[in-house]
């Protein structure tokens, strides 16, 4: 069985793509929540405002791997190569 | 597994290839219009439990409006009420068995994301008048002209793929789960599929109305009565 070099080296860049691209949005999403931890501890009765801004924000920074996800998937269903 | 970027089509009307997000997306709309138009028919200074619901969706959209914006929400409140909805019900469509959410597939997020576009230059013409808005790509200076107009395709795009991407995610990752393990593994994923859909049709919404709102522009008048009072 002789699997064709551009697809090995696709696969292997769709999980290179997918490990490295989490990392930052991954510090970055326990940042948010640290600060909005910490916020809340301080001042309790701002919970809810502060929640739904989290989750907002978190939407958002995910949206950063969500990007890598969709690289990586067209690298592996849409390659122009293949 | 399938590929998450192409279609089959369903069936054929006339040379038109018909796919399952458009029939889907077209039972929808019809939901929706018919909901609407029938919810709508008895209105009441006395309002019932369904005119209630519907009265807070309204207003909710309007503070929405009026805090992005800061100016009327009037003449955005159908855009943007009709934008959140129909991308919360997309999303949330995938609670119906064999039905996956129209939103999973490119092609209904650029639909949205393009209308959205054209929403934003079509109010910013209207807002500002066509030298008015040509002029705004000037903006701090004609340096920025190029980076203006890329911007402009740049958050479009953007506003595509994290839709597409969040939902077939969910999509993806619960046909995953559900080919490893058994019946009741994927729920709490597709609980939180839920909660993505939900989040993510609002800040579909909010960015939308964050755009429109930077091509009108900053209102000059009072930014309506009833903003002293809102949860915030």
């Amino acid at each position: 069985m002789t699997a064709n070099l551009i697809e090995i080296v696709s696969i292997l860049a769709a999980a290179l793509a997918v490990s490295f691209g989490a990392i930052g949005p991954a510090l970055a999403e326990g940042r948010a929540v640290a600060a909005a931890m910490d916020a809340i501890a301080r001042q309790p009765e701002a919970a809810g405002t502060l929640s739904r801004t989290l989750f907002v924000g978190l939407a958002m920074i995910e949206t950063m791997a969500i990007y890598t996800l969709v690289i990586a998937l067209l690298v592996l269903f849409a390659n122009p190569f293949v | 597994m399938d590929n998450p970027l192409s279609l089959e089509p369903l069936f054929h009307l006339g040379p038109v290839p018909i796919t399952a997000p458009v029939v889907v997306t077209w039972a929808i709309m019809l939901a929706l219009g018919l909901f609407a138009a029938l919810a709508t028919r008895r209105l009441s200074l006395t309002p019932g439990k369904l005119q209630t619901v519907l009265e807070l969706l309204v207003t909710t959209v309007d503070s929405q409006i009026r805090d992005t914006m800061q100016r009327d929400p009037a003449p955005f409140r159908a855009l943007i009420g009709s934008i959140f909805l129909f991308v919360l019900i997309a999303n949330w469509s995938a609670l119906i068995p064999g039905i996956e959410p129209p939103t999973a597939h490119l092609e209904t997020d650029a639909a949205l994301a393009l209308v959205v576009l054209a929403a934003t230059i079509a109010y910013g013409i209207a807002g500002r008048g066509l030298g008015g808005y040509l002029a705004t790509f000037a903006e701090p200076s004609w340096v920025m002209i190029p980076l203006n107009v890329v911007e402009q395709i740049t958050r479009t795009f953007s506003l595509i793929v994290r839709l597409f991407g969040n939902v077939m995610s969910g999509v993806f990752v619960v046909g995953i789960v559900l080919s490893l393990a058994g019946l009741f593994v994927p729920i709490p994923l597709m609980a939180l599929d839920l909660l993505t859909g939900a989040v993510q049709a609002y800040i579909f919404a909010v960015l939308a109305t964050v755009f429109i709102g930077a091509a009108v522009g900053e209102s000059h008048g009072p930014a309506g009565q009833d903003q002293k009072d809102l949860p915030r």
